[in-house]
C-alpha cells in the first residue's frame, strides 16, 4: 500500500466509527471496497492488516458499536470477507472477529439486520469469504447456511438474489474438493455442506408455495450456468425427477424459472449426455401455454446440438399463433402452409380469443422470436419463408382493417388488432427481415402492396411509418436486378412509380416524424441506387429533390439535419435540383454548398450543423465535382465556419475534413502494410512545400493548432492526432537548419500559450510554412497526446485521493477549515 | 324533441345552382322516359350519366306523420349542425312550445342558416320542379331519384323572416344549468366537447335520470372539453350523432388535407375546400398557422369566403367561456383565443361576403379558397368548381363528413381538377364509445340501429359496432320504443309548520314513523303537504254555507297499530284472564283462536285481526284490549 494512504487510513477509520461524523455516501464506501480488493488481490492481506491495524480496529470497533450505522456495518462486513477471502488471513481473523461478524452474536439478531444493505453486506462478505475448505468449516460452525436459506425470501430483491447466488457458490465451493468427479446421484458421499443444500432445493422443489419452487429453480438456473464440472451431472440426475413433477401440476408453477432451467441445463454439459433432458423438454414445450411456451422453443432452436424431433416441436410452437392467423385469414384452402405440428390447435386460438392483450402478447411474442430466429446461423431448415411472409402480410392488413375474414376467429382478430399499433411495429420488423429470403413474386407483389397502404394511409402512426420505410427499403435493396442489365426490376420500377408519390406527400406532411422518416428513406435509397438509370429517372421526374431542397428550411431541427443529408446525398449523384432549372447544374451546386455553409454558420440548433460538416466531409472524400473545383477555398470557407461553432463535434468534424484534406494532399497515414509496395514515407520537398503553402491558404493550421487547446478533450485529442501526422510526414524533409527560431516563431509561440492560458480571440495572422513547422517540432505533441489520452479524472482517481476527499468532507485534514468567503 | 336537424342531401339531386351565367349547366340536355316521352324535360337534366332536377333545391324535412309537432311542449338542441330545421317546425307545425339551445349554438346557428337562406335566395330560379315527385312518375325515374324517400314533404329553403321567427321561440341556456320542465322533469345541457356550445342533455326527475348524447368529442379542439362525469348514473343513455366515417381517424385526415394543399399550391395549382362556416374551420386554420411556414406556404394567400364569414370569425373569438381550456387563458393574457385573428392581422387569411366586389380586386392565384356549400349544389363555391374543374393542377378537399363526395361532383363531370377526400369527423368513434360506457356505466343503451353492427360495406369489421353490457337497444326509422324504466315514485313536500307538529317515534332502530293530517295540494307535478285548515269558528250569522266553504271533517283520530301478536304468549295471556277451553289453528294467512266457551273466535292474520262474538260487545271490548296491549300505537 501506498505509504501516503497508510498514513491517512487512521484517520478515517476513526471517522467512520465516530458516530458524530457524517457518514461517507454510498459511492466513496464501494470506491474504498474497490481499492481494497485491488491491494487484496496484489500483495498478502494479513500483511496488510498487520501493517494497518487501524483496519481490525475497525472491525471491532463498529461490532462494538452500541448503534452501528448501517452503511458502515455493511462496509465492514465486506471488508472483512475481502481480507479474510485469504487462508492465512482468515484464520488471523477467525478466532473471534469473524464469528463476532458473520455468527449468530454479530448482527445477525441486531437491529441494523432490518436495514437491507447490512443483510446485503452480511452475504456479499460471506460470498468473498468462501474460497477455501475453512471457510466451509466456519459456515458449518456458524450456521450461516440457514440463515442464507430464509434471506432467499428476502422482501429486498438484491438481498434474495445474492443469497440465491451464495448459495450456488458454497455449493461450488463444497463439491471442488475431495468430492470433485461424478458423485453418486443418491449423495451418500456428498459433502454435509453441499448435501444440506441439495437437500433444502429437493423440499422447496416439493413445495406447494410457488416463490419457494421458483428459489429452488433460480438456484439450479446459476448453477448449470456456472458449473460446468462433472458433479453437476449427478445434480441433475437427482433432481430432474423432481423437476419433472412440476410439469405435472396444473398450472404449472414457477413457468418462466422452469423454462431458464431447463435451457440452463440444455446449454451445460449435462445436456449433451441425458437424453431424458430432451424429453423434459418436449414434455415442457406441449405442456406450457403458448405464450409460455414461446421462449422456450426460441432457446431450444438456439441450441447448438439438439435432437431434430425437438427442433421440429419447438419451431412448430413458435410457427403456432402465425399459423393461426393464417388459417383466419384464409378465403379459401391454400396452398400448403408451415411444417406439420404448426397448424394452429385449439390452445392458440383459446389464447386468441380470450383477451386483446394476449393476443396482442403472443403475436408480438412470435414476431420477435421468429425475427431473431431468422438471423441465426442454426435457424431450421428448410426455412418456410412462403408462409411467413403470408402470414406477415395477414397480420398487417388484420391491423390495417383490409383484411376481409370469413371465419369467426378472422373477424376476432380483425377487431382487436385493427389499429394496433403494438403489432404493427413487430409485424413489419419482421416482414423487413424476411426481406433476407426470396419469395415466390405474387408473394413479394403483395409484400409491396402491404407495404404501400402503410406508407399511404394516413391513419399510420409515426413510429409505424418509420418501420414501413425501414421495412420498404429493406425489401426494395433486396429484389432482383433486371438479368439483361444493371438497371432495377419492371416489378421495382412499377413500385417506385407508386413510391415516390407517397414519398412526396409525406414529406410535406405537417407531423415532423412523418417528414423525417421520408428523408431518412430517400438517403438511404439514394446511396445505394444514385447510380441507377431507372430509380435517377423517376426520381428526377417526382418533384421529391425539390421538397427536400425545401425543407433545409424546416422550423424541427432534426427535419433540418436530415434534409441536409438527403441533399448531399443527392447532390453526390447529381440528384439534386433546385427550381433555377437543370440548365445551370453549376449554379445549383453553388447555390446548395452556400445553403449548406449559411446553415453551418447561423442553424441555432447542433443537429443539422453536424450534419452538414458530416456532408461536407464525405463531399470531399468523394472527390464531388464541385468541391474538386476549387478545393481550397471549399476547405478555408468550411474550416472557417467549423472553428467558431459552439459545438464540440463539429469542431471534431472539422478535424476530420481537415485530416481527410491532408491525406488527399499527403497520402493516407499508416499504410505499413508489409505486402504494400513500398512507397515513400513522405512526399517529395517539392511537393511537400506546396502542401503546406496550401495547408497556409487555407488557415488549417489555425484551425488545428486553435483545436489543440479546445476545451473539449476529444476535440484536442483529434487534432493532436492530426498535427503528429503532419509532423511525420514533414519532418524528413525538414533539415536541422530550419529548426532555429525565426522571426515568426517567436510571435507564434506567444500566440499559442496565450491560446493555452485561454484567451483565443486574438488570431494568429499569415503563418508562413516553415514557421508552422518549426513550431511543430518545438512542440512535445507526443507528450500531449499522452496526456490527452488519460481521462479528465485521472488525477483524482487515485486512491490517495479518494482518502482525501473522504477525510476533508468531514473536515479532518483541516484545509477547509478556513472560510473560503 | 331532441333535435331537429336538417336533411340536406336531398339537394345532392339538384342541379348546381351558378352565381353567374353557366352555358355547361342551362344547356344540359333534358331527360326523357325510355319510351321518349319527353314531359320531365323541363325538370330533369342529364350530365355525364346522371340526371339531376332543374330546380331550386329543396330540403328533407323532419318526420311529421308520426307526431303532431304542434302538442311538442319542449325542443332540446344539441348542436348549431342539429337546429337547421327548426323555423320548418316553429313556423309551420302549429308548434307552440319552448327550444333550449345554448348561446353559441343559437349565434353560430343563426349563421349557417343566414348562409343558406343567402345562398339560395340570391340566384332565384323561376323554375320549381314538380312533376317528378309524382309516385307514378318517380318509379319510371333512374336512381337515386327513384329511391328517393318521401319527396312529397321535401320543401324549398326558409326565407330570412322565419329565421328570425324561429330564433326568437328559443330559450338561452348555460352548461351545467338546471330547467324544470312542467314540474315534472328537469333538463340540464352539458358540454359535449364536439363544437362551440354543443351539449348532451341530461333529463330527469327526483328518481330517474335519462342521458341524451348527441355529436360529442373526446379529442382536444377548440371547444369546451366533454362532462363525461354528469353522465354517469343515467338509466337510460340515447346515443346518437357518432362520427360518420368510423375509420378514418381526424389527425391523419389532417395530415393528409395539409400534405395535398401543400403539394397543389407548390405545383401552382389552388385549393378548394367546401365548407361550412363554422367548426372544423377553426381547427384546419388553426393547423395551417402552424403548417404553412414549415412547408413554404407563407407567400399564398387564404381566401375564406361566406356571407357570414366575418361574423362566423369575429364570434369565434368572442365566446371564450365555450373554449377549452388552453383557448381560454389565451384571452386573459389578453390574447385572441384563436391563431386566425393573426392571419388575418398579417393578409394572410382573408375574409370576403361573396365572389363579388372586394374579392375579384384582390384575387390573386395559386390560392386557397374555404368557402360552401359542401354540397356543392349552391353558394360561392359553384363558381370555383367550375372555374377550376377543368385543370389538373387544381384540387377541390373534402373535409366535412356530410356528403358523399362522389355524389357531390357528380353534375361536375368530366372533372380534370383533382379530387381528395379527408373527411374530419371528430365525433365519438366506436372505440371511444366502449370507454365513454364502460365509465359513465348507464343501465340501458338505447341507438340508432346502424351501431349495433358493422357498416355493410365493411361487415367483417365487428369493431366497428357499439359493443356493450346489456345490449344496445336499437330503433329504426319511425319505430316507437318504450324506454325501459317506470316511474315509480314521485316527491312529496311537506310544510314547515307541519313538519314541526309531527310527532316521530322510533319503532325500530334508525326507522321513525308519525302520522299526518294534511292536505296534498298538486299543481304543475309538483306535490305539497300543507297543514290541515282549522276548524272554522262558529260565526253565529244566519248566512247560508256555501258548499265549497265546506271544511274537511277532522275528527279525532285514533292511533295506529304496529306490530304482531305472538300467539302463544296471547293465548297464555287469555288464560291468566280466565278464558280457558282455548283452541288454536293454523290457517294459510295466520292463526284462529277459538274461545269455545265463549262461542268466540279470533281470527289472527299478519295485516288484520278479527274478533267474531255474537253481541258481547263487553267481551268484545275485552278481547280487544288485550289484543292491543301486544300492538304498538303512535
Amino acid at each position: 500500500m501506498d505509504p501516503e494512504c497508510s498514513r491517512l487510513l487512521p484517520a478515517l477509520c476513526a471517522v467512520l466509527v465516530d458516530p458524530r461524523q457524517p457518514v461517507a455516501d454510498d459511492t466513496c464506501l464501494e470506491k474504498l471496497l474497490d481499492w481494497f480488493k485491488t491491494v487484496t488481490e496484489a500483495g498478502p492481506s494479513l500483511l496488510l492488516l498487520q501493517e494497518n491495524p487501524c483496519l481490525v480496529e475497525l472491525l471491532f470497533r463498529v461490532l462494538k458499536a452500541h448503534d452501528p450505522r448501517p452503511r458502515v456495518l455493511s462496509f465492514s462486513l465486506r471488508l472483512a470477507g475481502l481480507f479474510a477471502a485469504q487462508e492465512d488471513c482468515f484464520q488471523y481473523l477467525q478466532g473471534e472477529l469473524l464469528p463476532m461478524l458473520f455468527g449468530e452474536s454479530g448482527p445477525l439478531g441486531g437491529a441494523a439486520w432490518t436495514a437491507p444493505t447490512v443483510r446485503s453486506g452480511w452475504l456479499q462478505g460471506l460470498r468473498s469469504l468462501a474460497q477455501h475448505p475453512g471457510a466451509l468449516r466456519f459456515l458449518a460452525d456458524c450456521g450461516a447456511v440457514d440463515t442464507i436459506f430464509s434471506l432467499q425470501g428476502d422482501s429486498s430483491l438484491f438481498v434474495a438474489s445474492a443469497a440465491g447466488q451464495l448459495l450456488v457458490h458454497i455449493l461450488a465451493l463444497a463439491m471442488r474438493g475431495p468430492a470433485e468427479g461424478h458423485p453418486s446421484p443418491q449423495g451418500c458421499d456428498w459433502p454435509a455442506c453441499a448435501q444440506k443444500i441439495v437437500c433444502h432445493v429437493e423440499d422447496s422443489l416439493r413445495s406447494t408455495a410457488t416463490l419457494q419452487v421458483t428459489q429452488a429453480l433460480n438456484v439450479l438456473t446459476t448453477t448449470f450456468g456456472h458449473c460446468h464440472s462433472p458433479w453437476t451431472q449427478g445434480l441433475w440426475v437427482r433432481l430432474s425427477p423432481l423437476v419433472a413433477c412440476l410439469l405435472e401440476k396444473d398450472p404449472i408453477p414457477a413457468s418462466h424459472s422452469l423454462v431458464d432451467l431447463l435451457l440452463s441445463v440444455a446449454r451445460s454439459p449435462v445436456g449433451s449426455s441425458d437424453c431424458g433432458l430432451w424429453e423434459t423438454l418436449a414434455q415442457t414445450l406441449s405442456h406450457l401455454s403458448p405464450t409460455q411456451a414461446g421462449p422456450l422453443a426460441l432457446g431450444i432452436l438456439k441450441l447448438q446440438d439438439c435432437p431434430q424431433a425437438l427442433k421440429t416441436q419447438a419451431f412448430g410452437v413458435l410457427l403456432q399463433p402465425l399459423a393461426c392467423v393464417l388459417k383466419a385469414a384464409a378465403q379459401a384452402p391454400g396452398p400448403p402452409g408451415f411444417p406439420e405440428g404448426a397448424t394452429g390447435d385449439s390452445i392458440t386460438v383459446d389464447t386468441f380469443l380470450s383477451s386483446k392483450s394476449a393476443c396482442v402478447g403472443l403475436l408480438c411474442q412470435a414476431l420477435a422470436h421468429l425475427e431473431l430466429l431468422q438471423l441465426l446461423p442454426q435457424r431450421p431448415s428448410p426455412w418456410p419463408q412462403a408462409p411467413l411472409l403470408r402470414a406477415a402480410v395477414a397480420i398487417l392488413r388484420f391491423c390495417h382493417g383490409s383484411a376481409a375474414p370469413t371465419s369467426d376467429v378472422g373477424g376476432h382478430l380483425c377487431a382487436v388488432l385493427a389499429g394496433c399499433v403494438r403489432v404493427q411495429r413487430a409485424a413489419l420488423d419482421f416482414l423487413g427481415t424476411l426481406s433476407q429470403g426470396t419469395g415466390p413474386q405474387e408473394l413479394v407483389t403483395q409484400v409491396f402492396a402491404v407495404l404501400l397502404e402503410y406508407l399511404t394511409s394516413p391513419d399510420s402512426s409515426p413510429m409505424v411509418l418509420k418501420k414501413a420505410f425501414q421495412a420498404t427499403l429493406r425489401w426494395l435493396l433486396g429484389s432482383p436486378k433486371a438479368p439483361s442489365c444493371c438497371d432495377l426490376d419492371p416489378h421495382t420500377q412499377l413500385f417506385l412509380g407508386e413510391l415516390l408519390p407517397v414519398l412526396r406527400k409525406r414529406l410535406c406532411s405537417p407531423c415532423w416524424e412523418a417528414r423525417d422518416s421520408g428523408l431518412e428513406f430517400l438517403t438511404q435509397v439514394t446511396r445505394h441506387w444514385g447510380g441507377q438509370a431507372a430509380f435517377r429517372h423517376a426520381l428526377l421526374a417526382s418533384e421529391v429533390p425539390e421538397l427536400t431542397g425545401q425543407l433545409l428550411r424546416d422550423p424541427e431541427s432534426y427535419v433540418r439535419a436530415s434534409a441536409v443529408t438527403a441533399t448531399g446525398q443527392l447532390s453526390s449523384w447529381g440528384l439534386y435540383a433546385t427550381p433555377t432549372g437543370p440548365e445551370h447544374p453549376e449554379v445549383q451546386q453553388e447555390s446548395l454548398f452556400t445553403e449548406l455553409l449559411h446553415i453551418l454558420s447561423t442553424d441555432s440548433e447542433g443537429f443539422p450543423r453536424r450534419a452538414v460538416m458530416h456532408v461536407f466531409t464525405q463531399w470531399l472524400k468523394d472527390g464531388h465535382a464541385d468541391v474538386a473545383e476549387d478545393l481550397e477555398q471549399f476547405v478555408a470557407r468550411v474550416l472557417q465556419a467549423a472553428s467558431q461553432d459552439l459545438d464540440w463535434e463539429v469542431r471534431a468534424q472539422g478535424l476530420e475534413l481537415a485530416l481527410v484534406f491532408l491525406e488527399q494532399l499527403l497520402g493516407q497515414p499508416g499504410s505499413r502494410c508489409p505486402y504494400a509496395v513500398a512507397l515513400p514515407e513522405a512526399a517529395p520537398p517539392a511537393t511537400l512545400a506546396q502542401v503546406l503553402q496550401a495547408l497556409c491558404r487555407v488557415q488549417l493550421f489555425e484551425f488545428a493548432l486553435r483545436a489543440l487547446f479546445d476545451c473539449d478533450r476529444p476535440v484536442a485529442q483529434k487534432s493532436c492526432d492530426l498535427l503528429l501526422f503532419l509532423k511525420a510526414k514533414a519532418t524528413p524533409c525538414g533539415g536541422p537548419q530550419e529548426a532555429g527560431a525565426s522571426p515568426d516563431v517567436v510571435s507564434v509561440e506567444a500566440a499559442l500559450q496565450r491560446w493555452q492560458a485561454g484567451e483565443q480571440g486574438q488570431p494568429l495572422g499569415e503563418l508562413e510554412p516553415e514557421a508552422v513547422m518549426a513550431v511543430l517540432r518545438s512542440m512535445d505533441l507526443e507528450g500531449l497526446r499522452g496526456m490527452l489520452a488519460k481521462s479528465s479524472d485521472h488525477m483524482e482517481k487515485s486512491p490517495q485521493s479518494l482518502l482525501q476527499d473522504m477525510l476533508a468532507t468531514v473536515g479532518v485534514l483541516g484545509e477547509n477549515e478556513a472560510d473560503c468567503y | 324533441m331532441l333535435d331537429c336537424g336538417l336533411d340536406m342531401t336531398s339537394t345532392l339531386n339538384f342541379l348546381p345552382l351558378p352565381l353567374v351565367q353557366n352555358p355547361r349547366l342551362s344547356n344540359l340536355p333534358g331527360w326523357s322516359l325510355k319510351d321518349g316521352n319527353a314531359f320531365l324535360d323541363k325538370e330533369l337534366k342529364e350530365c355525364s350519366g346522371h340526371v339531376f332536377v332543374d330546380s331550386v333545391p329543396e330540403f328533407c324535412l323532419p318526420e311529421t306523420e308520426l307526431i303532431d309537432l304542434s302538442t311538442v311542449d319542449v325542443i332540446l338542441i344539441s348542436n348549431y349542425h342539429c337546429m337547421m330545421a327548426l323555423p320548418y317546425i316553429t313556423e309551420h307545425t302549429g308548434f307552440t312550445g319552448t327550444v333550449y339551445a345554448t348561446e353559441p349554438t343559437v349565434q353560430i346557428g343563426r349563421l349557417l342558416m343566414e348562409e343558406l337562406v343567402n345562398f339560395i335566395e340570391r340566384v332565384p330560379k323561376a323554375q320549381s320542379a314538380s312533376l317528378w315527385k309524382n309516385k307514378d312518375t318517380q318509379r319510371l325515374l333512374p336512381s337515386p331519384l327513384k329511391d328517393a324517400v318521401e319527396v312529397s314533404t321535401w320543401r324549398r329553403c326558409y326565407t330570412m323572416q322565419e329565421v328570425n321567427s324561429a330564433l326568437s321561440k328559443i330559450q338561452l341556456v348555460g352548461y351545467s344549468q338546471k330547467i324544470e320542465l312542467f314540474g315534472a322533469v328537469q333538463v340540464t345541457p352539458l358540454s359535449s366537447g364536439y363544437a362551440l356550445g354543443s351539449s348532451n342533455w341530461i333529463i330527469q326527475s327526483h328518481y330517474e335520470k335519462v342521458s341524451y348524447v348527441s355529436g360529442s368529442s373526446l379529442l382536444t379542439t377548440h371547444p369546451q372539453p366533454m362532462d363525461q362525469a354528469s353522465l354517469k348514473n343515467s338509466d337510460v343513455l340515447i346515443l346518437t350523432g357518432l362520427t360518420q366515417i368510423p375509420t378514418a381517424n381526424p389527425d391523419g385526415m389532417v395530415g393528409e388535407f395539409c400534405s395535398n394543399l401543400a403539394l397543389t399550391v407548390r405545383n401552382g395549382g389552388n385549393v378548394l375546400v367546401p365548407c361550412y362556416p363554422s367548426g372544423v374551420i377553426y381547427d384546419l386554420l388553426e393547423c395551417l398557422y402552424q403548417y404553412i411556414d414549415s412547408a413554404g406556404l407563407s407567400s399564398i394567400p387564404f381566401y375564406f369566403i361566406s356571407p357570414v364569414a366575418n361574423s362566423s370569425l369575429e364570434f369565434s373569438q368572442i365566446f371564450a367561456e365555450w373554449l377549452c381550456h388552453n383557448k381560454q387563458t389565451k384571452v386573459y393574457l389578453p390574447e385572441p383565443p384563436f391563431p386566425h385573428a393573426e392571419l388575418i392581422q398579417t393578409n394572410k387569411l382573408k375574409h370576403y361576403p361573396s365572389i363579388h366586389g372586394d374579392f375579384s380586386n384582390d384575387f390573386r392565384q395559386p390560392c386557397v379558397v374555404f368557402t360552401g356549400h359542401p354540397s356543392l349544389r349552391f353558394g360561392d363555391v359553384v363558381h370555383f368548381m367550375e372555374l377550376w374543374g377543368k385543370s389538373s393542377l387544381n384540387t377541390v378537399i373534402f373535409t366535412e363528413p356530410d356528403f358523399s363526395y362522389l355524389e357531390a361532383l357528380a353534375p361536375y363531370q368530366p372533372l380534370a381538377m383533382k379530387c381528395i377526400y379527408c373527411p374530419i369527423d371528430t365525433r365519438l368513434n366506436f372505440i371511444q364509445v366502449s370507454k365513454l360506457l364502460k365509465e359513465v356505466q348507464p343501465l340501458h343503451v338505447v341507438c340508432p340501429e346502424q351501431y349495433t353492427q358493422p357498416p355493410p360495406a365493411q361487415s367483417h369489421r365487428v369493431d366497428l359496432m357499439i359493443d356493450c353490457q346489456p345490449p344496445a337497444m336499437s330503433y329504426r326509422r319511425a319505430e316507437v320504443l318504450a324506454l325501459p324504466f317506470r316511474r315509480r315514485y314521485e316527491k312529496i313536500e311537506i310544510m314547515p309548520e307541519l313538519a314541526d307538529s309531527l310527532v316521530p317515534m322510533e319503532i325500530k332502530p334508525g326507522i321513525s314513523l308519525a302520522t299526518v293530517s294534511a292536505v296534498l295540494h298538486t299543481k304543475d307535478n309538483k306535490h305539497v303537504l300543507q297543514p290541515p285548515p282549522r276548524p272554522a269558528q262558529p260565526t253565529g250569522g244566519k248566512k247560508r254555507k256555501r258548499p265549497s266553504d265546506d271544511i274537511p271533517d277532522c275528527k279525532v283520530l285514533k292511533p295506529l297499530l304496529s306490530g304482531s301478536i305472538p300467539v302463544e304468549q296471547f293465548v297464555q295471556t287469555l288464560e291468566k284472564h280466565g278464558f280457558s277451553d282455548i283452541k288454536v289453528e293454523d290457517t294459510a294467512k295466520g292463526h284462529i283462536v277459538l274461545l269455545q266457551e265463549a262461542e268466540t273466535l279470533i281470527q289472527i292474520e299478519e295485516d288484520s285481526t278479527h274478533i267474531i262474538c255474537d253481541n258481547d260487545e263487553v267481551l268484545r271490548v275485552r278481547l280487544r284490549d288485550l289484543v292491543l296491549k301486544f300492538l304498538q300505537k303512535f
